[in-house]
């Protein structure tokens, strides 16, 4: 169900780089996983409401108390390349 | 008995009552950090260990935890301290915040003395997918010890530490913790802020801690629970969580989750939990056949909620703001593929794309949308389970310790490791696993859940047992 156009086209969306193995491993995999999975499609689920979060909790709001901030020395210091004042990014294309 | 044999309830009774010190306990214990045989540690905090150890002592009024010292799970964040969560992704990353969780129990006088091993972003149920190299298990040196926390469960049992945290998602604290015969508990989702903790899949991932008795985890939880501005899925948490003492199980009715006491499950495994069972009407207490149609499309669910949440979580790592960074790209796109390619592991990938593949259009409604319906069923069935009782008992996992390598050349036989522990985690429920004897010579977990916010009732029951089993959690040629 997984061919190799739809894996190379989700590794895209991922931003994630294969090599040709890692193509074909990927592709048989995800399917194996894929084919388990699928019997969710079984179940009658369309009255059933989605849960997205185990434990009911709406609205959570918090006074806006100003704190300090990161320096930004600090939140420039695990940047793998830096300038004096920001993050470097090759260019778009 | 060397002082690494003792509980930290008992290590902290004997520095207050003026027998030993912090800095004497930080020491034994990095002894055994040091000569690291099972690859627990992938950081060690020696010098500032002792440092906090020796203010400890000094202190004219000793905080509740007295300096014991504590292993991390390097999952969480611990401000300086190298933090790689299992991944090449973070080698060499040190955080600059500590997890609320970890603040808290040093501000409660635990000492951190090193950040334990762990499947590469908490994906994984052996711990041989960290790619600092795999965990041993201390009861058997050709074995897992489980995971994805298996670092922190088996320095625990190797009496490395007393105690310990790891963050569970679909069963990664007490899976581990029955692999190495010892207490591992995920509380309800929310009791414990996750800000801090990196994250995999973030309506399933919950810290707690690991221990040697029921009650040095019910102490440890203690001083984590609550409200926490920083993560706006924690609870307030009114009702402190108690260190229990039950000794009898009266008036308390324990379901037995028949579908997973059925074949898939290894006779040794079952025979070990039935015997426990079988303690409950002595006790007081009574047993309850409990069915949970749905529980069986727990796996597959999972599989599809924590990888789409995780593919999300794990955009994050794109070599600019920190982590590793590819070499010399040419141009934004070619550097995020080569970055990500280089950085993570196989399962990590392999996951990642599962997610992708589930949340893509198209597929979206079909499989994430699904899975969060079954969700939904799964959570009722723990519903009318807890209208006849008040807790469930299950196996931890479906076998004892695996050998090591026996299950990573096949993902879906990896994944049914966490088919215990998963509709647990699915529902959001506190759950814990205990030790409760012995199959082949390897440690079986005996795993209880409640409804939500029932943990001290869920500690009093395990206390209760822990205590008629009297398991021995001394693996041959560790400790006593």
């Amino acid at each position: 169900m997984i061919d190799d156009a739809i894996t190379r086209h989700v590794a895209r969306l991922a931003r994630l780089g294969l090599t040709e193995d890692e193509v074909v491993r990927m592709q048989h995999e995800l399917s194996a996983i894929l084919e388990y999975v699928d019997q969710v499609q079984g179940l009658e689920l369309a009255d059933i409401v989605p849960t997205t979060h185990a434990i009911p909790l709406s609205n959570v709001l918090r006074e806006d108390v100003p704190t300090p901030s990161v320096s930004a020395e600090l939140a420039l210091r695990e940047g793998p390349n830096v300038t004096a004042d920001g993050f470097t990014v090759p260019r778009m294309g | 008995m060397a002082l690494t044999d003792f509980s930290a309830e008992e290590q902290i009774a004997a520095v207050v009552a003026g027998e030993t010190s912090s800095v004497e306990l930080v020491a034994a214990h990095l002894a055994r950090v040091e000569h690291d045989e099972w690859n627990s540690f992938l950081a060690v905090d020696r010098e500032r260990a002792l440092a906090r150890a020796k203010e400890i002592d000094g202190l004219a009024t000793r905080p509740p935890l007295a300096g014991v010292p504590i292993a991390i799970k390097d999952a969480l964040s611990t401000r300086d301290l190298v933090t790689t969560a299992g991944s090449k992704m973070l080698e060499g990353f040190r955080p600059i915040y500590t997890a609320t969780c970890v603040a808290r129990l040093e501000a409660a006088g635990a000492v951190i003395i090193g950040k334990t091993n762990m499947d590469e972003f908490a994906m994984g149920s052996s711990t041989e997918n960290s790619a600092y190299g795999p965990t041993l298990n201390p009861w058997d040196l050709t074995r897992v010890p489980g995971g994805s926390s298996g670092g922190s469960a088996s320095s625990v049992a190797a009496r490395q530490v007393p105690w310990s945290l790891g963050s569970d998602t679909g069963g990664s604290i007490r899976q581990p913790a029955a692999l190495c015969g010892i207490v591992g508990m995920k509380p309800t989702y929310g009791a414990i802020s996750r800000y801090g903790l990196i994250a995999f899949a973030s309506s399933l991932d919950q810290v707690g801690p690991f221990a040697r008795t029921v009650r040095d985890a019910a102490l440890l939880l203690s001083h984590m629970v609550g409200r926490d501005p920083m993560d706006a899925t924690s609870l307030e948490w009114t009702e402190p969580i108690r260190v229990p003492s039950a000794t009898r199980l009266d008036g308390v009715r324990v379901g037995v989750i028949e579908e997973l006491m059925s074949d898939g499950i290894e006779p040794g495994v079952r025979a070990a939990c039935q015997s426990t069972i079988d303690m409950v009407e002595a006790l007081g207490g009574t047993v309850v056949p409990i069915a949970l149609p749905h529980a069986g499309y727990g796996l597959a669910t999972y599989y599809l909620i924590a990888p789409a949440e995780a593919s999300a979580n794990l955009a994050r790592f794109d070599g600019i703001r920190y982590g590793h960074r590819t070499a010399d790209a040419d141009v934004l796109l070619e550097h995020y593929e080569r970055t990500r390619a280089e950085g993570f592991g196989p399962e990590v990938k392999r996951r990642i794309m599962l997610g992708t593949f589930a949340l893509s259009s198209g597929y979206y409604d079909a499989y994430y949308g699904q899975a969060q319906r079954v969700r939904t069923l799964i959570m009722r069935d723990f519903a009318e389970a807890f209208a006849q009782v008040d807790v469930v008992a299950s196996p931890t996992s479906p076998s004892t310790a695996f050998r090591l390598g026996e299950r990573t050349a096949d993902p879906l036989s990896m994944y049914l490791s966490d088919i215990c522990t998963i509709p647990i985690s699915l529902a959001g429920l506190p759950s814990l696993s205990i030790p409760c004897g012995l199959s082949e010579g390897l440690p079986v977990g005996l795993q209880l859940a409640g409804p939500a916010f029932s943990e001290n009732r869920l500690l009093e029951v395990a206390h209760a047992l822990e205590l008629a089993i009297g398991f021995d959690d001394a693996p041959q040629g560790v400790g006593v």
